[in-house]
């Protein structure tokens, strides 16, 4: 299988020894694009680059990262950028590769972002989890200050920046943005409802604020460096560039890759050597999900599908934050969606009454169905508890709730209930998955008697 | 008072069909009422930020970009909009939030305070499914668990709407409650060791939804269905909240705050919330009281009248009208202050004052006055005022909401740091008698000039120190008129219908025939009788010595009134007084909004309303009133009285009240003059008071009595380390050849070298050090 | 239990100046209680509403609210294991299991000695290495039976003291605001920012 290619734009120090440190991103080109920012070009024309380049943004939604930067009402400061790298979204692993492998790098997006923002403050937002992630960041930081990449005065500009490192401490909510603004602001990390609190309108103590991914702000260099069309021209028209994809599950060699965007199919990652050399012990492909925990779930037909926003929004479904995770022939379906549904019910803010109340109690009677007292009744509840959370149950999802994180729970249930209800039958009336699947409870000690 | 200035303009858009117009930047659950399409709500309060959490107000609208379900209390009106509180959507949308509120919350509503009056319940079983489909186990956590001295939290109950929360962190501002954990565990809460002792939170039962909030005085008291109400006006202080009073088998049992925005939206304080109980209480006088072989014993109202008759008659006819005083009526109404002051005309008394020499002169209510909606409205609040928080608690709520939400600046003067002085532009501390000096200095400053041009300035006015003469605080807002001349004034006088009782004519003539000048006359033998009118001088009088002296001396006390207070026990008469809630008549507030007080309950015992009284004793002394209804008395007053010409024929006295003004206008002329500086050694005092103390609204109440504290004397910390104390140590407080011993609290809210004590606490009695013509108080602070 | 040491104060104040409102500050701190002490004590919360101007109730509604502050101590090393879907479809409830049975408690609790507490865990971020558990915060991949009980036992033997901190230790590196800091975005902002 012959796979497209590209350049490595965000993972190229990824295998040097020294690429976290500030001597080793130096030698490998870096801050180049920065002085080119701040010495030679204006605020718009970086601007124009970043829209040029029609970079969508990598955090989940997948808006274009030039089109949210002119959002920001002309004439009114303090505005600031805030860098999400809260990165909790179940099978999401990349923004902490970026932080702990190439900070430098994010700074340098961060800062350019700011040239071209017209911002003077950043707050770097790590997941609180990822101690490395912040000594490296932390340690990156202050070498960019000590040689004048942030902070005033930035290569002898006119151009100062600070920014401020800090961090979650466990709360996957967080990384919704405006709930980030709010811890950001020592708060509950509970959402605000948009509108009318659109960050780039009200966000950060109220003021226009930009909130992006650090894969996003991690373009921006190559960006600035080699030119918006050279990034829209790799990758499909509709969806540009190299983009990070990590791939868990059932696969012979689980990994994270950089993949030229909108061309790659979900089995090429799967089976090509390069990538995950296929499903483990040569079994088969019974369903996948293509974003994260909050997508809806893709099975077989799905696999030649391009990795294209447009077409995968289209199937139903969403690349999100560059989430895959394989499920082969053996998986326990029923056991599968509880685990997902039990993550939202665990993590909702508790803000909303539908989301508080109904995640907790889809999560419960998925529970009681594994533990073998599933009632026939059960399944139809199960639909009309997603209904009162997202009415429809369609997607993109409708929502009685303030934030997307409610109706995420639904797309598990919505995808495998109704391509595997025999499966939740079957627990219902005999306590245990079907034959030929594994109940992922079951002690390898017992498994094997 | 509209908050905003800029012009608004209108949208038309259409609910459920009809027409509606409707102000830009309006909500959508406001449009929707008044259209007549109610919108089940939890979280939304008209006075309180929007957060749109319950998620129960969901609507269907239908804009440019087709249909969408919107929760209607964020969502902001817009042209052309239409929408639908009973579409099919909006609908399964309602019902499935409520079937999910309801997963968790305990079915007991026939235990519950709130069973009758619940939203949840009503909204249950109108749109409800009837039957729960959640089998699980319901989330569990201890019982009702008390988070202050009148609140109860019972969490399984709690709908997580975030009322209570908002209101203690927004409106009251005392973020003592939290939600705490997250997701299905959220749940509200105190922090350890600290509970929700906020003057307010009684509001936080108000406004909860739900039976989650409870308060110690209602709960288990009555049932919704057993409950009467009436509207009426809180006359616990001078703000004038207006209330709902509440009986239940003719006893009171609840006052509810009710929204009028030009006094209180909808809150009370915790004091007039709770100090229903007193009028309940078993200690009220029942019957008339007539001293015999030394004892007061009961007696009927005819030996009574005729005993105090023939007191009145003998002094009268002996020593002349002049001998006979009258202090009090501040905690009455205008109509009985009318009475009474008619009778004083007819047997020609001068001497009558319904201040307790604690309060303002009388002219201040001829400077150019300020209602409560235009003092929060103005550019500049100057405050020259005892705490408000701790005075005219809801007033504090205004001011702190136009210094955070609105444009309002505060200078606060003050010897001690208060509750606003946190939300003030600039608190400057001073010593007491100093702020004539101060205020002028502020004055003279760049800053403040330009402050005060920005628009209207109004000087909130009130006796903030009784251990000095009301002069500084004079002299200083006449520096504030003659900097200027726009300002206008808001007296904040202490009682409740203080500013009524003088309108209708319970005022002092003279200067000289004010409370301390009567009993100064008294002291000296010139006034024989004192009749006192639910007046308590020898808890109240600052100058505790002179108010000592005038009744060893005077021959003749007779009481009206509702308890046995440290001064009717002193009568040779006491007359039962019908309470709160037993009677009927008008207020007046401290901004002159007369507003109506109505009657729930019969009276206690044989008690009668003071102008009944006042009737019956002139009868008895031969002197015809011409009234002989409350009704006929209350026109007679509106008719002879100018100042309250304006409440005739008027329906908003039953509900927002209507301002009448003072027709006079005075300048205060005399020039800034401060008292003399204090010597070093001493400290200079400050007695003020404090929310609890050991009034008798709150010592009867047995919710609120405990939570008056051990009286104390306040330092600042480095005055403590100056005389080497510690918190606790008894001091040694002297002045005017009197010492009183007292605790130390350690207080930096306090100026160096200023004592601060709390009015009226238990234990030693401050007021001894007082004398009412010595300007300021000067002390000698000695360890025991 | 005990207030932040002086020497975190002087950081907490630093911490502070960073951000445009105190409040901000707030998790930070917490976080800084929480390294002192191994968890977030009473005291500590009252020690930072007094920092920031804030009610002790603000402190703990906050901090309540995110999984990582503990009110009560916990073992000298979280072993959090992740469950979630990556790690589950490979083995994370058999390595729970098996943690569970090694160490002789259940998820959430501590050994008697005060040394660990097992957690079952939302997902952390490696799920390409699955099963993956955290040690404070210190990442292992492809965790087996077998690689869980050396773990245990270097955790044990302290030969891992220099790689895994205390339980509240997070970065060992920290930002640190030097001359370089133009603290602009504090100060007059709108002034910088109209550039
Ligand atoms: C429940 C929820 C969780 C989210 N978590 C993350 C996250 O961990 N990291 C992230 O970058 N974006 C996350 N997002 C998306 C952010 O809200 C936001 O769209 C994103 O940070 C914007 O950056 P981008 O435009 O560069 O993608 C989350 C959104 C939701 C609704
Ligand atoms: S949907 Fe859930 S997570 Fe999002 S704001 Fe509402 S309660 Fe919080
Ligand atoms: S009333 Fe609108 S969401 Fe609660």
């Amino acid at each position: 299988m012959s796979v497209p290619t590209g350049p490595r734009i965000i993972t190229s120090r990824f295998d040097l020894a020294d690429g976290h440190t500030y001597a080793g991103y130096l030698r490998t080109g870096g801050y180049a694009s920065l002085r080119k920012a701040v010495g030679t070009m204006t605020p718009q024309q970086v601007h124009d680059e970043v829209k040029a380049a029609e970079i969508q943004g990598r955090g989940g939604a997948g808006f274009p990262a030039g089109t949210k930067w002119g959002f920001l009402p002309a004439g009114v400061f303090p505005r600031y950028l805030v860098i999400n790298g809260d990165e909790s979204e179940p099978g999401t692993y990349k923004d902490r590769m970026l932080m702990e492998r190439d900070p430098h790098q994010l700074i340098e997006g961060i800062v350019i972002a700011c040239y071209a923002l017209n911002a003077s403050q950043a707050f770097l937002y790590v997941r609180g989890e990822m101690a490395h992630a912040q000594e490296r960041l932390a340690q990156a930081l202050n070498d960019a200050y000590a040689n004048n990449m942030v902070g005033k005065n930035i290569c002898g500009s006119t151009f100062s920046v600070d920014i401020t490192l800090t961090w979650g401490a466990g709360a996957y909510i967080v990384g919704e943005e405006t709930a980030l603004i709010e811890s950001l602001e020592g708060e509950r990390g509970m959402p605000r409802l948009k509108p009318p609190f659109f960050p780039a309108v009200k966000g950060l103590y109220m003021q226009p604020t930009i909130v992006n991914n650090v894969e996003t702000l991690a373009n921006v260099p190559y960006i600035v460096g080699k030119g918006g069309g050279d990034f829209k021209s790799i990758g499909a028209p509709t969806s540009t560039g190299m983009r990070m994809f990590a791939v868990s599950g059932h696969v012979n060699k689980p990994g994270v890759f950089e993949v030229p965007n909108g061309v790659t199919t979900f089995r090429m990652l799967f089976e090509a050597p390069e990538y995950c050399g296929g499903v483990r012990n040569g079994g088969t492909i019974k369903a996948f999900i293509p974003g994260g925990a909050s997508a809806m779930w893709f099975f077989p037909e799905h696999l030649d599908m391009a990795l294209d926003k447009p077409t995968v929004d289209k199937a139903g479904s969403m690349l999100g934050s560059g989430a895959i995770v394989a499920m082969d022939q053996t998986t326990d379906m029923v056991a599968a969606c509880w685990r997902i549904v039990r993550f939202f019910a665990r993590e909702s803010c508790g803000k909303c009454t539908p989301c508080r109340e109904g995640t907790t109690w889809l999560e419960r009677v998925l529970k009681r169905m594994l533990d073998g007292h599933g009632r026939a009744e059960d399944i139809d509840l199960l639909f009309e508890v997603s209904e009162s959370i997202s009415p429809g149950i369609a997607w993109p999802p409708r929502q009685t709730t303030i934030c997307p994180l409610g109706p995420s729970a639904v797309s598990p249930i919505a995808s495998a209930v109704r391509r595997f209800r025999h499966e939740f039958e079957h627990y219902i009336e005999h306590g245990r998955p079907i034959d030929g699947v594994v109940s992922p409870f079951v002690t390898h000690a017992a498994s094997h008697a | 008072m509209t908050d905003t200035v800029a012009p608004k303009t209108t949208v038309s858009l259409t609910v459920d069909g009809r027409a509606v117009e409707a102000q830009s930047g309006e909500l959508l659950i406001t449009a929707c009422e008044r259209s007549g399409s109610f919108v089940p709500h939890f979280c939304y309060h008209p006075r309180m930020s929007p957060v749109g959490m319950c998620r129960q107000c969901i609507v269907e609208v239908e804009g440019p970009r087709g249909k969408a379900l919107v929760v209607s209390c964020m969502t902001p009106v817009a042209e052309g909009q239409a929408v639908s509180t009973t579409s099919e959507p909006a609908k399964r949308a309602q019902e499935g939030v409520l079937e999910l509120l309801l997963a968790n919350h305990p079915l007991d509503c026939p235990v519950c305070d709130k069973g009758g009056e619940c939203p949840l319940q009503d909204q249950a079983f109108s749109h409800g499914p009837g039957e729960s489909r959640y089998v699980e186990e319901k989330r569990h956590y201890e019982k009702p668990i008390p988070i202050s001295d009148l609140v109860f939290l019972d969490r399984e109950r709690c709908i997580l709407c975030d009322r209570c929360t908002r209101f203690a962190g927004e409106v009251a501002g005392d973020p003592l409650i939290s939600f705490t954990s997250r997701g299905n565990n959220t749940q509200v809460m105190t922090f350890p060791d600290e509970p929700f002792s906020s003057y307010f939170s009684g509001n936080t039962v108000q406004i909860c939804p739900v039976g989650a909030l409870t308060s110690s005085a209602y709960r288990f008291k009555a049932r919704p269905w057993d409950l009467d109400q009436v509207e009426s006006t809180c006359t616990t202080c001078s703000v004038g909240c207006r209330t709902v009073i509440q009986s239940s088998r003719d006893e009171l049992v609840r006052y509810q705050g009710v929204d009028i925005e030009a006094v209180n939206w909808g809150w009370l304080c915790d004091r007039g919330r709770f100090n229903f109980e007193s009028v309940n209480s078993k200690n009220r006088v029942h019957t008339p009281l007539v001293r015999k072989d030394g004892a007061l014993a009961e007696a009927t109202w005819a030996t009574a009248l005729d005993a105090a008759g023939r007191i009145l008659r003998t002094v009268l006819n002996d020593k002349g009208p002049d001998a006979v005083a009258i202090i009090g009526g501040a905690r009455g109404s205008n109509e009985d202050a009318f009475a009474w002051s008619k009778l004083a005309d007819a047997l020609g008394i001068t001497a009558r004052d319904a201040q307790l020499g604690d309060g303002l002169p009388t002219e201040v209510f001829a400077l150019p006055q300020a209602t409560i909606a235009q003092t929060c409205a103005s550019a500049t609040i100057i405050l020259l005022a005892p705490d408000i928080k701790e005075e005219l608690p809801v007033l504090y709520l205004r001011l702190r909401d136009a210094a955070e939400k609105r444009t309002a600046r505060i200078i606060e003067v003050s010897p001690r740091a208060t509750g606003l002085s946190a939300y003030a532009w600039k608190s400057v501390r001073h010593d007491p008698g100093d702020q004539p000096r101060v205020m002028s200095e502020l004055l003279a400053t760049a800053e403040v000039a330009a402050q005060l041009s920005r628009g209207d300035v109004t000087v909130v006015m009130g006796r903030g120190n009784l251990a000095e003469s009301a002069e500084f605080t004079l002299l200083a807002t006449g520096a504030v008129l003659s900097a200027a001349p726009q300002t206008r004034v808001l007296p904040v006088v202490r009682r409740g219908n203080v500013r009524g009782a003088v309108t209708a004519g319970l005022a002092p003539r003279r200067a000289d025939t004010d409370t301390n000048a009567i009993l100064a006359a008294a002291a000296a033998g010139r006034v024989e009788c004192l009749v006192l009118l639910g007046a308590d001088p020898l808890s109240d009088v600052p100058d505790a010595d002179l108010v000592r002296r005038a009744f060893a001396s005077v021959k003749h006390v007779v009481a009206v009134d509702t308890f046995i207070t440290d001064s009717s026990r002193h009568a040779e008469v006491v007359l039962p007084a019908a309470a709160y809630g037993e009677k009927v008549g008008t207020t007046t507030n401290c901004e002159g909004r007369v507003s109506d007080v109505a009657q729930k309950i019969t009276t206690a015992g044989t008690a009668r309303p003071d102008w009944m009284i006042a009737a019956e004793l002139a009868l008895e002394l031969g002197i015809d009133l011409g009234v002989s209804s409350y009704d006929e008395l209350h026109d007679s007053m509106v008719a002879s009285v100018p100042a309250f010409a304006p409440i005739a024929q008027s329906n908003s006295v039953r509900h927002e009240g209507v301002v009448v003004e003072h027709p006079v206008s005075v300048r205060i002329t005399a020039s800034p003059r401060s008292a003399a500086p204090r010597l070093t050694h001493q400290f200079r005092l400050h007695v003020a008071r404090v929310m609890y103390d050991r009034a008798v609204g709150t010592a009867e109440s047995p919710s609120l009595a405990p939570l008056a504290r051990e009286s104390a004397v306040h330092l600042h910390s480095s005055d403590a380390v100056r005389l080497g104390v510690r918190e606790g140590s008894d001091l040694r407080v002297a002045a005017n050849g009197s010492a009183v011993v007292l605790p130390l609290v350690i207080d930096d809210a306090v100026a160096r070298g200023v004592a601060f004590v709390p009015f009226h606490q238990h234990g030693s009695d401050v007021r001894q050090l007082i004398r009412h013509d010595v300007p300021v108080t000067d002390v000698v602070i000695e360890v025991v | 239990m005990s207030r932040l040491s002086d020497e975190r104060v002087a950081l907490a104040r630093e911490i502070i100046g960073r951000f445009p409102r105190k409040k901000s500050a707030l998790i930070p701190l917490l976080h800084l209680a929480q390294e002192q002490d191994g968890y977030v004590a009473q005291d500590a919360m009252v020690h930072i509403a007094e920092l920031l101007d804030l009610a002790p109730a603000e402190v703990y509604g906050t901090a309540s609210f995110y999984e990582m502050f503990k009110f009560h101590p916990v073992g000298k090393y979280c072993i959090n294991i992740c469950t979630n879907i990556s790690c589950q479809l490979v083995g994370a409830w058999n390595l729970l299991h098996h943690a569970e049975e090694r160490l002789g408690i259940k998820s959430g609790g501590t050994t008697d000695d005060g040394l660990f507490t097992i957690e079952d865990v939302e997902c952390i971020a490696a799920c390409t290495e699955a099963p993956a558990l955290q040690v404070n915060y210190r990442y292992r991949y492809k965790v087996t039976p077998d690689s869980f009980d050396s773990l245990i036992e270097e955790l044990e033997s302290g030969e891992l003291q220099g790689e895994i901190p205390p339980h509240g230790t997070l970065g060992a590196v920290r930002q640190i605001t030097t001359a370089a800091w133009s603290n602009r975005g504090i100060e007059d902002q709108a002034k910088v920012d109209s550039r």
